[in-house]
């Protein structure tokens, strides 16, 4: 096995009573397949539809229905399995998971048990320490179940269908992560990955990305210790929080001189705490075995081939190539790249021009403006060839970078031409060195007293600089500004 | 006008081609037969008046010359087999009232070819049974009784209807099922021909699920030819069922009748088993003696695993089943026996739903399947199900067209009478048929002599996979030589 070893990091630990605790993480994210139709059904797999109106006879379970593959759900799990950089495998085999639920029509879930149709690959997060990879132990294909509603009536339960048969891909770590900070950070890379790909939304509120946390805790260089699984987490804040309660407990209790049970417990977002769902006992015999229904799984490798030559740039890789290219830091790469409409909205901007003023401008003004308004980079007010056109009246000195904060300002609420607004608007810079030279002269004259302090203390003058500044309605070249300051009031 | 019923199949059919009578007069002497023999209960629905509107719509088309191979043809139908709008119960009291709003593939195909409908034909619980004696709707009659008795014999099972039915004139032919022999098992004791074609032949979409990798769908008739046509119409490659196969369906009547010099017959000396009655042995003679003289080439063979193949099919079998049968649990249709809650539902439906029969397989599939007996039964079991497959395998290699065996280890039992025996003993009825089933092989079953006390009793023929061709020719051949077998009517 290709257990990653991970050096421990004190700064990842949890302090104890009795000292330093390592935190030993592994994800099951379920993430719901991007598709028209279920797994094994023609019925529809969109979300959001009148309670069992998207249910085929075979996700009733009706007397001698069988079960058919969709081969657009094969391909998306091939599609994130070669996003994982994970080993595709050409043979997999399709298995029944056996247990009774109302939500559950045909008395067990087809998944994939001891031969999943991806193998061993890796997630690479962006940490402060810098890169840390996880690895990913495997991707299989499985059922959603439907959905059982308990509040609709005094004595009954009602079971809606819509879900049941959806595909799902269930995306296995191994126990590589250290803390909730990593835990979130997995998540949130794993969910671009999947929207790159375009083989899950990502949409955790409707429940297409959840997740099964695997905690235990050691001593650094200890054997590792029993978990506790957290299931069915669907948020990345309830995931990390969730993480950091179970540590404390499990320590807590370690150290108090118990022991910790395995069992499967549940995040309670309400209370921050979780809590125990069932023992290791009352675990469910799930009778695993080959699902009689459906034959092997056997890929044609071109067929591979050509899913892999599909796909789009991945987040990693267009990540060096800003740096490469447009010379933006690691950091502002890995913002740009969050999000694929971002880093396309980006290149859009950034050909051509200067990318890094580019990148500051996108990170600081329109991120920061659209953040403001809970919307996402596809609603943007303000298009590309706008921005352009902003960073560019910075760039030959037009405007000035506080200008620009206006421009962009009434850009985005008013619409219009950057170029033309400027100019409708006054918004020019002004570097006439006369006009700013009598504005300079007439501030000092006015402010003697601050005239001579700057002199013996010249980075006063930057008092005098904003003085011109607002005299001067902020249209004055900054820099020429400053130049005259210091010019006048002799302090070179 | 000479009884519509004592024609055969291929017989009707040249009949109502050449206009001697018309659909519906054929359908009405069916339905009268059907009535006149409720005794013997192979008919769980009857449904006269979708018979007679698929009879006139047959004797339109047939007026119009657009006639189908099966044009106004009555037939029974398993209940095993979904039938649009029309009691479909596997013989199961769980699935009290079902009427499915769907049409199986193989039903489906027989009507596309003109076949009328005459009802649903008994059949032991979920297929589960080689008596007929485990059906919620009690046991069938077989309509053959020994020399000088009244005892009521079984049909055999599970498809047991629908050999009583074919055997007593009840319907030209009938649609069964074969997951460890339910359809070669029932035709010899009835004195009928039935085939289990290759696994993946027909369709299984629409025919309630026993074990997955065994069922298969076939037909139980008069005479070899007239199995052949069903076959010919049930057979085909299905979207809806990934494990049929793409394969052209061959003119199987054609193969009837064809010589069978120079093919060579396997004879597997494992198929004799400690004993086995003197007349099962003595009509495999007779068998190995009319293919020889037919020209056949006669060569012994070893099939060495078959002595694993009843444990292992007991295995494999009730663990599909297990899991198969999880989906009748009272929430969505059939029977429904409030509880106290989910759990107490679940337990009361499927306590008043399920026979002993089955409850017993669903134990045993249950057992086989939890952790820490999986590996030492199921897997094992799987192993030993490639070891057969093999061993056939090799057989055919070596040059074996096709393997002749006795049907079954003995004639027709008395009803009621291994009612108190070890379920294992009902089991081995199946002894010769299982294996075929484990390899995913066609068998046919064939009539080829009668028991001292006067009852039928079949040869078995095995060909290899999608040569259900040759198995219609050296059954015909078999059926030639000792003749066809009808029951004198007393119901």
């Amino acid at each position: 096995m290709n257990m990653a070893v991970r050096t421990p990091d004190p700064k990842k630990m949890i302090k104890g009573a009795t000292g330093d605790w390592e935190v030993i993480i592994g994800l099951e994210v379920h993430a719901q397949v991007t598709s028209n139709a279920k797994l094994f059904s023609g019925a529809s797999a969109t979300f959001g539809a009148e309670p069992n109106m998207h249910v085929s006879l075979v996700d009733a379970a009706m007397p001698g229905m069988l079960p058919v593959i969709n081969e657009e759900c094969v391909a998306q799990a091939i599609r994130t399995g070669l996003g994982l950089k994970a080993a595709i495998n050409l043979y997999s085999v399709f298995d029944r998971k056996n247990y009774f639920y109302p939500d559950l029509p045909q008395g067990y879930q087809i998944s994939q048990y001891k031969q999943p149709i991806v193998g061993e690959g890796k997630v690479l997060l962006d940490m402060p320490e810098g890169i840390v990879e996880i690895g990913i132990e495997r991707l299989h294909l499985e059922q959603d179940a439907g959905k059982s509603i308990h509040d609709q009536h005094p004595t009954m339960s009602f079971v809606d269908l819509n879900r049941s048969g959806v595909a799902l891909m269930e995306i296995v770590s191994r126990p590589d992560l250290r803390s909730s900070e990593e835990v979130k950070a997995y998540l949130a890379k794993l969910r671009t990955i999947l929207r790159y790909l375009g083989t899950c939304d990502g949409n955790m509120e409707e429940g297409s990305m959840r997740a099964d946390i695997n905690v235990s805790v050691r001593k650094p260089g200890e054997p590792l210790g029993t978990r506790c699984e957290i299931k069915n987490v669907n948020s990345m804040r309830f995931a990390a929080q969730a993480v950091e309660y179970e540590a404390r407990r499990q320590i807590g209790i370690i150290e108090d001189g118990g022991e910790i049970e395995q069992e499967t417990r549940l995040y309670d977002p309400g209370k921050g705490e979780t809590r125990s769902m069932r023992s290791k006992e009352e675990a469910h015999d799930y009778r695993y075995f080959p699902d009689p229904d459906l034959l092997p799984l056997e890929l044609d490798p071109s067929w591979v081939d050509s899913l892999k030559a599909g796909l789009p740039e991945l987040p990693d890789e267009k990540k060096a190539r800003f740096i490469g290219d447009y010379g933006v830091t690691p950091y502002d790469a890995m913002v740009l790249t969050l999000e694929r409409a971002s880093a396309d909205y980006y290149e859009q901007v950034a050909k051509g021009r200067d990318g890094k003023a580019v990148a500051n401008f996108m990170i600081n003004e329109l991120f920061g403006r659209l953040n403001k308004d809970g919307k996402g980079i596809e609603a943007s007010p303000v298009s590309p060839d706008q921005l352009g056109a902003i960073v560019d009246l910075i760039g030959d000195g037009t405007i000035s970078g506080k200008i620009a904060k206006d421009l962009f300002e009434i850009v985005y609420t008013e619409g219009g031409d950057p170029k033309a607004l400027v100019e409708a608007r006054g918004l020019r810079q002004v570097t006439d060195t006369g006009a700013i030279e009598k504005a300079v002269d007439e501030v000092i004259a006015a402010n003697p007293d601050k005239a001579e302090q700057a002199r013996a203390k010249p980075t006063l003058s930057g008092w005098f600089v904003g003085q011109v500044m607002k005299a001067t309605g902020g249209k004055a070249n900054p820099q020429a500004v400053n130049d005259l300051v210091k010019q006048k009031l002799g302090i070179e | 006008m000479t009884d519509l019923t004592s024609l055969t199949l291929a017989e009707a059919r040249d009949a109502l081609k050449a206009k001697t009578f018309t659909a519906v007069e054929l359908t009405d002497a069916y339905l009268a037969a059907m009535e006149a023999a409720r005794g013997l209960n192979a008919y769980v629905v009857e449904t006269p008046e979708i018979a007679r509107d698929m009879a006139k719509a047959s004797d339109a088309r047939l007026a119009a010359g657009q006639a189908g191979p099966l044009e106004g043809l009555p037939l029974g139908i398993k209940d095993l087999y979904a039938t649009k709008g029309v009691h479909t119960q596997a013989c199961s009291h769980i699935l009290d009232r079902f009427k499915p709003v769907y049409e199986s593939t193989v039903s489906a195909n027989l009507w596309a070819d003109g076949a009328v409908m005459l009802g649903k034909l008994n059949m032991d619980e979920f297929a589960m049974g080689s008596s007929n004696e485990t059906s919620h709707y009690g046991p069938v009659v077989n309509p053959w009784r020994r020399k000088g008795s009244d005892v009521k014999l079984v049909p055999g099972g599970s498809s047991g209807g629908s050999a009583a039915a074919v055997a007593g004139r009840l319907c030209l032919g009938a649609t069964a099922t074969d997951t460890g022999g339910s359809i070669r098992q029932p035709a010899a004791f009835t004195g009928t021909v039935g085939i289990k074609p290759t696994y993946g032949r027909c369709s299984r979409w629409g025919l309630v699920a026993f074990a997955s990798s065994l069922d298969q769908a076939g037909p139980i008739a008069r005479d070899v030819r007239d199995a052949a046509i069903l076959l010919k119409s049930m057979a085909s490659v299905d979207p809806r069922d990934t494990t049929s196969v793409d394969l052209p369906v061959p003119d199987y009547e054609a193969a009837v009748g064809k010589s069978v010099k120079g093919l060579r017959i396997g004879i597997p000396k494992e198929y004799r088993l400690d004993g086995m009655p003197a007349e099962i042995d003595a009509l495999w003679r007779r068998g190995i003696d009319i293919l020889r003289e037919a020209g056949a080439e006669i060569v012994d063979i070893s099939l060495p695993h078959t002595k694993y193949a009843l444990p292992a099919y007991y295995i494999v079998a009730p663990a599909e089943a297990s899991s198969n049968l999880a989906r009748y649990d009272g929430v969505r249709y059939g029977l429904r026996v409030p509880g106290s809650d989910i759990i107490d539902m679940y337990e009361n439906t499927r306590a008043a739903g399920f026979g002993a029969e089955v409850k017993r397989r669903i134990l045993i599939g249950t057992y086989v399947l939890s952790a820490g007996y999986y590996d030492a039964y199921y897997l094992r079991a799987q192993k030993v199900r490639t070891l057969i497959k093999r061993d056939f395998e090799l057989a055919y290699a070596a040059g074996v067209d096709a393997i002749l065996t006795p049907a079954t280890p003995s004639a027709a039992f008395g009803i009621g009478e291994k009612a108190d025996a070890d379920p294992v003993e009902m089991y081995l009825n199946d002894v010769f048929t299982v294996t075929v089933n484990m390899a995913g092989l066609p068998g046919i079953a064939v009539p080829a002599g009668l028991s001292a006390e006067g009852l039928p009793l079949g040869l078995q023929l095995i060909g290899r996979p999608f040569d259900e061709e040759t198995l219609f020719t050296l059954g015909a051949a078999i059926e030639k030589a000792a003749g066809t077998f009808s029951p004198a009517k007393w119901w």
